[in-house]
C-alpha cells in the first residue's frame, strides 16, 4: 500500500499521513462499505437516468383498464390498484424518499448540533434545560412521536410547486417530521465531544486572542466533532429513508399521487391478500437495499473514524 | 447510592413533566376531538358549542393542561371520546395481549441471538459467522412490514390457494378467549418481531463476547489450560452479557408500547393498535394516556438499569 503511494507521488515524500489521509486509508480496507458505495451509486443511477427517461406524468398515469396487472413486457414491474406503472413510480418514487432523507438529516444534524453545541459550551441553566429537553423527546417512543407529530404538522396540506413540477406538501411536512424526532442522539453526542474539547489549550488560547463564542463554536468545536456528526449522519440517513416510509406506510406521511417508496407499500397492505406480490416486492427490496448500502457505508466510516482502530493499516 | 437514586428521580420528574407539556400540545391540537360530530345533522352549532363547553373544551389551553395533568396525577386519564370509555379501562384491556406478544417475542429474541451471537464470535471470519452477520445485517435494514406483509402474502395466503394448513392474516374475526385460536394468531406477529430485534441483538452479543474474549484474563484463563467451554461460559460470557443487561433493562418499557406496525397489520388487539386506531381518530385522551405511560415506563426503567447495572458491574460506581 505505501509503495504505491510512494511511487504516485513524487513531488512530496513524507511519511506522515494527515488525518484525512488516515481515514481514507482505514475506509479503503472496509470492503464492505466500498460494497456499500457501489450499490448506492447504481441505485442513484437508477433514479437519475430512470427520471430523465421516464416522465412524473408517466409515473401518475393511471389506467384502470390495467389495474394491478403482474409484471410483464408492458409493465416492467407491475401496476398498481390504479393502473399506475410500477416501475416508472420506483423512480420518482425513489426520488422523493432519498430527497426526503437526505433534507430530513440536514435538518436533524443542524437541529442536532446547536443544540448539543450549546449546551456544552454555554453549560448551566441552558444545559440542564436543553438536556432534559432531549431526554423527554428520547423517552417518546419514536413511531409515536412521528405519528404524533405527523398527525399536528399535516392537518392541511398545500401542494407546492418546485421547479415545474407539482409535489404533495406532505413532503416538507415529512422532512420536518423526522428531523425533529432524530436530532436527538446527535445532540448528545456533539454535546459530550464538545464537553471534553472546550478543555483544551487550543481553546484558551483562541478566546485570548479575542476569539468571540461564534467564532470559537464554528471554527474549532463543530469542525473537531466532525467525525461523530458525518458518522451519525450516514447512519441517520438510513434512518430518515427508513421513517420516511414507517410514515407514508401507515398514511401519515408523503401522499398520493406523489409516489414514495414507503407510501407505495400503503396501498400494497390492502391487496397483497389477493396476490398482488408485485406491489410489495419491489418498493420493500429497493428500501432495503438503500438501507443496507448507507448502513455499510456507516460501518465503515464509524471505523475509518475511530482512531483506536488502527489495526488495518 | 441512595443519593444518587433521589437525583435522579427528581430529574426524572423534570423530564416527565416535559413529555406531559409537549404530548399535550401535539395531541390536544392535532385533530378537533368533535370531530367526529362535523357531519352529524342531529347536532346543530349550539349543540357542538354546550357540548364544548360541557367537556372543558373552550378553555383556555394551559387551564386544560392542568386540569388534565391534577386528574392524571390521580389515575385518572379522562375518558375517551369515540369509544366514551374510560381511557386507563381500555389501556389495561388491552396491555395483556400486548404483553403477551411482546414478551414472547423478547424471550425467544435473547434466547435465539444469544446462541447465534455465540456461535458468531467463537466461530469468528468463519462461514457460519459470514452467513449470520450478513443475515443480520439484511434484518437490520429491513422495515418490520416488509417481513409482516411478506410472510402474510406467504403464509396466509398463498399457503391457502395450495391448499396447505394456513394461518391466519388477522383481517377474520376469531375468538380471543380460545387458546388455541389466540396462539394461532400471535404466531406470525411473533415471529417477525423475533426477525427484525434478533438481527440487531445477535450483532450486539457477537460484538460484545470478541471485545471480552480479546482481554488479558481470557487469555490468562487459556494460559491456565481451561477448556474453551469453561473460558467461554464462565469467564467470558458472564462478561459479555454486562452490556446486554442495559439493551434489554432500556428495551422492557418499549415492551409496553407494543409493536404499532406489526399489531396493526395483523390486527392484534394491543397497544400499539389501540394508539394508531384512536390517533387517526384525533381522540387525544387515548392517545395522550398511551404515552404518558410509555414515556413514564421509559423513564422509570432507564433509572432501573442504571442502579441494577450497579450490582452486575461492582465496577461501576453511582456518585
Amino acid at each position: 500500500m505505501s509503495s504505491e503511494s510512494a511511487t504516485s507521488d513524487t513531488t512530496t515524500i513524507s511519511s506522515v499521513l494527515t488525518p484525512q489521509q488516515l481515514i481514507w486509508r482505514r475506509f479503503r480496507k472496509h470492503h464492505l462499505a466500498i460494497w456499500g458505495i457501489v450499490g448506492f451509486a447504481l441505485l442513484l443511477i437508477f433514479i437519475i437516468v430512470g427520471s430523465i427517461l421516464i416522465s412524473d406524468k408517466k409515473a401518475n398515469e393511471v389506467d384502470l383498464k390495467a389495474r394491478l396487472s403482474p409484471p410483464s413486457q408492458t409493465h416492467w414491474m407491475g401496476t398498481d390498484s390504479t393502473g399506475r406503472d410500477i416501475f416508472a413510480r420506483m423512480i420518482h418514487g425513489g426520488q422523493i424518499s432519498l430527497i426526503v432523507g437526505f433534507l430530513a438529516v440536514i435538518f436533524s444534524v443542524s437541529l442536532g448540533a446547536v443544540v448539543g453545541g450549546a449546551a456544552a459550551y454555554y453549560g448551566g441553566w441552558v444545559d440542564i434545560i436543553l438536556m432534559r429537553f432531549t431526554e423527554a423527546m428520547l423517552s417518546i417512543p419514536s413511531l409515536f412521536l412521528l405519528i404524533v407529530l405527523g398527525k399536528y404538522l399535516g392537518r392541511d396540506v398545500q401542494t407546492i410547486i418546485v421547479f415545474g413540477r407539482s409535489f404533495s406538501g406532505s413532503v416538507g411536512i415529512v422532512i420536518v417530521v423526522i428531523g425533529v424526532t432524530s436530532w436527538m442522539y446527535l445532540a448528545r453526542i456533539v454535546r459530550a465531544n464538545v464537553l471534553s474539547l472546550k478543555e483544551m489549550d487550543y481553546i484558551s488560547a483562541s478566546r485570548s486572542l479575542g476569539a468571540s463564542d461564534m467564532r470559537i463554536f464554528f471554527r474549532h468545536l463543530i469542525p473537531n466533532t466532525m467525525g461523530a456528526i458525518i458518522v451519525s449522519s450516514t447512519l441517520g440517513l438510513a434512518g430518515a429513508i427508513l421513517n420516511e416510509a414507517y410514515v407514508s406506510f401507515l398514511g401519515l406521511g408523503v401522499q398520493p399521487p406523489t409516489a414514495s417508496w414507503g407510501n407505495m407499500l400503503t396501498s400494497a397492505q390492502s391487496f397483497i391478500q389477493r396476490g398482488a406480490w408485485w406491489m410489495w416486492v419491489f418498493p420493500s427490496l429497493f428500501i432495503i437495499i438503500t438501507i443496507l448500502c448507507i448502513n455499510l457505508i456507516g460501518d465503515g466510516l464509524r471505523d475509518a473514524f475511530d482512531p483506536r482502530s488502527n489495526r488495518n493499516i | 447510592m441512595w443519593s444518587y437514586i433521589a437525583r435522579r428521580s427528581i430529574q426524572a420528574l423534570f423530564t416527565l413533566l416535559i413529555i406531559t407539556v409537549l404530548c399535550f400540545i401535539l395531541t390536544r391540537l392535532s385533530a378537533d376531538p368533535l370531530a367526529q360530530y362535523a357531519t352529524n345533522p342531529n347536532m346543530s352549532a349550539a349543540d357542538k358549542e354546550a357540548l364544548r363547553e360541557r367537556l372543558g373544551l373552550n378553555q383556555p389551553m394551559p387551564v386544560q393542561y392542568f386540569k388534565w395533568l391534577g386528574l392524571a396525577v390521580q389515575g385518572d386519564l379522562g375518558i375517551s371520546f369515540f369509544s366514551k370509555q374510560p381511557v386507563l379501562l381500555m389501556i389495561s384491556q388491552r396491555l395483556p395481549n400486548t404483553l403477551k406478544l411482546m414478551i414472547t417475542a423478547e424471550i425467544i429474541t435473547i434466547l435465539l441471538s444469544l446462541f447465534l451471537g455465540i456461535i458468531a464470535a467463537v466461530k469468528q471470519y468463519s462461514l457460519i459467522d459470514n452467513v449470520i452477520t450478513t443475515f443480520s445485517f439484511i434484518g437490520y435494514s429491513m422495515p418490520i412490514f416488509f417481513i409482516a406483509l411478506g410472510a402474510m402474502l406467504i403464509f396466509a395466503v398463498k399457503f391457502k390457494a395450495w391448499g396447505f394448513p394456513y394461518l391466519t392474516t388477522g383481517a377474520d374475526i376469531w375468538d380471543q378467549k380460545d387458546p388455541t385460536q389466540y396462539l394461532k394468531h400471535m404466531i406470525l406477529p411473533v415471529s417477525c418481531l423475533v426477525i427484525i430485534s434478533t438481527a440487531g441483538y445477535a450483532r450486539f452479543i457477537r460484538t460484545s463476547i470478541l471485545e471480552v474474549l480479546g482481554q488479558d484474563y481470557v487469555r490468562t484463563a487459556r494460559a491456565k489450560g481451561l477448556s474453551n467451554r469453561v473460558v467461554l461460559y464462565k469467564h467470558a460470557l458472564r462478561n459479555a452479557a454486562l452490556p446486554l443487561v442495559t439493551i434489554i433493562g432500556l428495551d422492557i418499557p418499549y415492551l409496553l408500547g407494543g409493536a404499532l406496525v406489526t399489531e396493526s397489520v395483523y390486527a392484534w388487539p394491543g397497544m400499539g393498535r389501540l394508539f394508531w386506531e384512536y390517533a387517526q381518530r384525533g381522540d387525544f385522551p387515548v392517545v395522550l394516556g398511551v404515552l404518558l405511560i410509555i414515556s413514564t415506563a421509559v423513564v422509570v426503567f432507564t433509572i432501573i438499569t442504571d442502579v441494577v447495572y450497579t450490582f452486575v458491574d461492582p465496577r461501576i460506581r453511582l456518585t
